[in-house]
């Protein structure tokens, strides 16, 4: 491996799915064999809802690049309401995110159903790219978080 | 004062309350602190003057566990704090005997200093009572004056009216002393770019040392197990290689009581290090009015908060951003 491979910007994305849309949109995608970066990592949460604020913020303090949380969509969530309680909040916490001065479009939310699996290729695919043009997340990372 | 302090004496003696809540004359002529006063003869410490910025709402959390009615003083901004831990089943409104005393806005000694006044040694013209619209104040270097719209607190220029919302009795004259726009300074910040806005908040919270005043004052932090107490999160240590190390705490903090603060403001008046704190609660509190219609907490003990309901045509996520 040369000194420049090295030095390549490889980002860490975190993507929140939920159980019932979009992680069965990211096997839909797999299975129907859609190719989305590899820098995304899947955590599965059995809602939106159940994405506490702090998860986001920790995965950046952790050192992730970008944030995307992915859910139902509105009006189908399978606990009939959490995506709209996760709607209100994570529009609050991008707002004061947006305040603090960190780049925009760091975090990001889409309604994925189970079906969507173009769907969430694709959005993995712009939002990974995104991040690139970003560039490596310096204003939310904490060293003491690092291991 | 006087006033009060005899109504206090009257409560106690014919047993209404077995304790009052209140503030005692500090070591400093502008410190006065929050005590619990239970006999006739504790009461001659009692003082009520422009200095009781405390908001002692929080201190009826631990005053509902005790036995027998507690009396306390809330000045009109406290009672929208009381108010909302009132709805979160916190304080329990048959313990506490609520006296609305009167407010003209709370002073805020490091205003009084920034103006050049040093070494202080009395202050007067902060009772309720005083009509005048001036401090005098004696230090070692002689005499001086200081208006008192000068040294107000910065919430009391923003203050939210002068009407108690929940009270037993009201003792003296409140005034609303509200003279500026309350979110001026976070539409200030808004418009910045993302370069400025992070290098404001770098400068400002590269200030703190994690004291805790702020999470220990709020009202609305009323958890009995706090997330910042273990010693498990990787972040309650200071890091020696970073100045803005606490930029987590403060958001996590404030998104904490999001829809919850009542912007009473005691956050940025106990923080040591002058940290405007109030600007994280209040960009919140722009966003829910702005996104999800007017809300004040603690205004009533019964509206549904902003953040515990939603509505179907919500603004999505990706309004951050696109708004002006």
């Amino acid at each position: 491996m040369s000194i420049e491979a090295k030095n390549e910007f490889k980002p860490k994305i975190v993507a929140f799915c939920c159980n019932w849309c979009s992680y069965a949109g990211a096997d839909l995608a797999g299975s129907s064999r859609l190719t989305y970066p590899a820098d995304v990592k899947i955590i599965r949460v059995p809602c939106s809802c159940r994405v506490n604020p702090m998860f986001i913020l920790r995965a950046f303090e952790k050192g992730a690049d970008g944030v995307i949380l992915c859910g139902c969509h509105p009006g189908d969530c399978h606990y009939s309401t959490g995506n709209y309680y996760a709607r209100r909040r994570m529009t609050l916490l991008f707002s004061m995110l947006d305040y603090l001065g960190v780049e925009n479009g760091r975090t990001r939310v889409e309604w994925v159903s189970a079906a969507e699996g173009v769907k969430f290729s694709q959005t993995m695919n712009e939002f990974v790219e995104k991040i690139y043009s970003l560039g490596e997340n310096v204003r939310l990372g904490d060293l003491r978080c690092r291991n | 004062m006087q006033e009060l302090i005899n109504r206090i004496k009257e409560l106690l003696a014919d047993g209404t309350v077995a304790r009052a809540l209140g503030w005692r004359a500090g070591d400093l002529p502008y410190n006065p602190e929050p005590a619990y006063f239970e006999t006739a003869e504790s009461l001659q410490d009692f003082v009520y003057n422009g200095f009781c910025g405390a908001n002692l709402s929080k201190y009826m959390i631990e005053a509902s566990k005790l036995e027998g009615r507690t009396l306390v003083c809330l000045k009109p901004c406290d009672t929208y704090s009381f108010n909302q831990l009132l709805k979160e089943h916190r304080v329990d409104r048959e313990k506490a005997y609520i006296i609305g005393v009167g407010c003209k806005g709370k002073l805020d000694i490091e205003k009084i200093r920034q103006q050049g006044i040093k070494g202080i040694q009395s202050i007067s013209g902060a009772e309720l009572t005083d009509e005048g619209e001036t401090l005098t104040i004696q230090t070692i270097y002689g005499e001086k004056t200081c208006a008192y719209k000068d040294a107000m607190l910065e919430r009391c220029h923003v203050c939210k009216g002068k009407e108690h919302k929940i009270y037993d009795e009201l003792i003296g004259e409140s005034k609303d002393t509200k003279d500026a726009e309350r979110f001026a300074e976070v539409e200030r910040i808004e418009a910045m770019t993302p370069e400025e806005k992070f290098a404001f908040f770098r400068s400002e919270l590269s200030k703190c040392i994690r004291c805790n005043a702020c999470r220990n004052v709020c009202p609305a932090c009323s958890c009995r197990k706090c997330v910042f107490d273990s010693v498990k999160f990787d972040s309650s240590q200071k890091a020696n290689v970073d100045s803005f190390e606490e930029k987590m705490f403060h958001v996590i903090r404030a998104f904490h009581v999001a829809g919850r603060c009542t912007d009473c403001g005691e956050c940025s008046r106990v923080c040591p290090q002058g940290i405007p704190l109030h600007l994280f609660n209040r960009k919140f509190i722009k966003d829910i009015d702005e996104l999800y219609g007017e809300y004040q907490a603690g205004e009533d003990a019964e509206a549904i908060a902003p953040l515990t309901s939603f509505t179907f045509d919500d603004a999505e996520p990706s309004i951050v951003g696109k708004r002006g």
